[in-house]
């Protein structure tokens, strides 16, 4: 009995799922074009609520831009060309995916630098400590030995 | 003493970093617009107040103009009309209104019922334009040069104290205003 209520209302959720559907721009009809559509708006950031990305948003401004990325994909624009233009729009911070730049290379230089600086700290201690060891023939009993 | 040093100066550099975060922490839900210092974007909307005519974005050439993207289901909007009806007063610079997402008819009651500040509106039904000029918040104000290019952006609500301090100025170097 429990099962089946379970099995039903899984099954109503299942049907639901698409009706919460939060893209409501009609598809494009090249495949391929839609493909790069929704690759797109998951990297693009609704500027209206921050955190979200142009896919997951249901606020107005997401809406328009899905809709403004969608028809500049079927103005045969290349995807550096809308991301181009949306940048030029509202900067840098609508892309996700930082792109590579002066201003962003420190993203990539930082962890190998402190990686970098890691390494040479590790082999600075390891090294000063095998040379205390080198210098120290004493016995090992003198160091217990309080004198 | 001297194995402290490293990282005390790490611990110093952090609490460099940190402060300069903090100090500017108010800044940082606003986004510098790309467009400042650029030509200000081409637009054509359908006058809100004289049906058939067209508002332009042509028409911001050859004198200052302040572009307000505003709508009546804008909260903030409602708090900046006195400053706007203030900028008007002052006649320094004409104001220009996208009227965002909005419905003709009620913006219209909005302006009857609390003064009309803008020179001209243009309707942007579909946020296209918005989407041109990079709005993502409701007000947003930008002031343009005569040679067309974006000189200053606040998003927010427009004050008394944010038009004298940042837009003003602006205004003042020229020695223009007319």
């Amino acid at each position: 009995m429990n099962a089946r209520v379970l099995a039903v209302a899984l099954g109503a959720w299942l049907w639901a799922a698409p009706l919460l559907a939060i893209d409501l721009t009609p598809p494009l009809a090249d495949p391929k074009q839609q493909q790069r559509y929704v690759t797109l708006i998951h990297e693009l950031r609704c500027m209206q609520c921050q955190n979200e990305t142009l896919a997951d948003s249901t606020v107005s401004l997401a809406a328009d831009l899905r809709l403004e990325v969608h028809d500049l994909l079927a103005q045969g624009k290349s995807d550096d060309e809308v991301r181009d233009y949306l940048v030029s729009r509202y900067g840098d911070f609508i892309l996700f995916r930082p792109r590579m730049s002066w201003r962003t290379a420190w993203l990539w230089a930082l962890p190998g630098l402190l990686l970098l600086a890691g390494a040479v700290a590790a082999m600075r201690v390891l090294l000063s400590r095998a040379r205390l060891l080198e210098g120290d023939t004493a016995p090992i009993d003198s160091d217990l030995d309080p004198k | 003493m001297k194995r402290f040093l490293w990282p005390l100066g790490i611990f110093a550099l952090l609490v460099v970093v940190l402060v300069v975060g903090l100090v500017h922490a108010p800044d940082k839900g606003v986004i510098r617009s790309p467009l400042l210092g650029k030509e200000a974007p081409q637009f054509s909307l359908p006058n809100l107040n004289s049906g058939g005519e067209f508002v332009t974005g042509g028409q911001l050439k050859g004198a200052w103009h302040l572009v307000n993207v505003w709508g009546t289901w804008c909260f903030e909007c409602r708090n900046e009309h006195t400053a706007l009806l203030q900028i008007r007063q002052e006649g320094r610079v004409p104001i220009i209104g996208i009227d965002w997402k909005d419905e003709d008819e009620s913006a219209r009651s909005w302006l009857q019922q609390l003064g009309d500040p803008y020179s001209e509106i243009g309707t942007d039904h579909d946020g296209r334009v918005a989407i041109d000029w990079g709005v993502y918040g409701a007000p947003e104000s930008f002031l343009v040069n005569p040679a067309g290019k974006v000189v200053e952006k606040w998003v927010g609500a427009m004050t008394p104290e944010i038009w004298q301090q940042k837009f003003l100025p602006h205004l003042a170097a020229t020695g223009s205003g007319s």
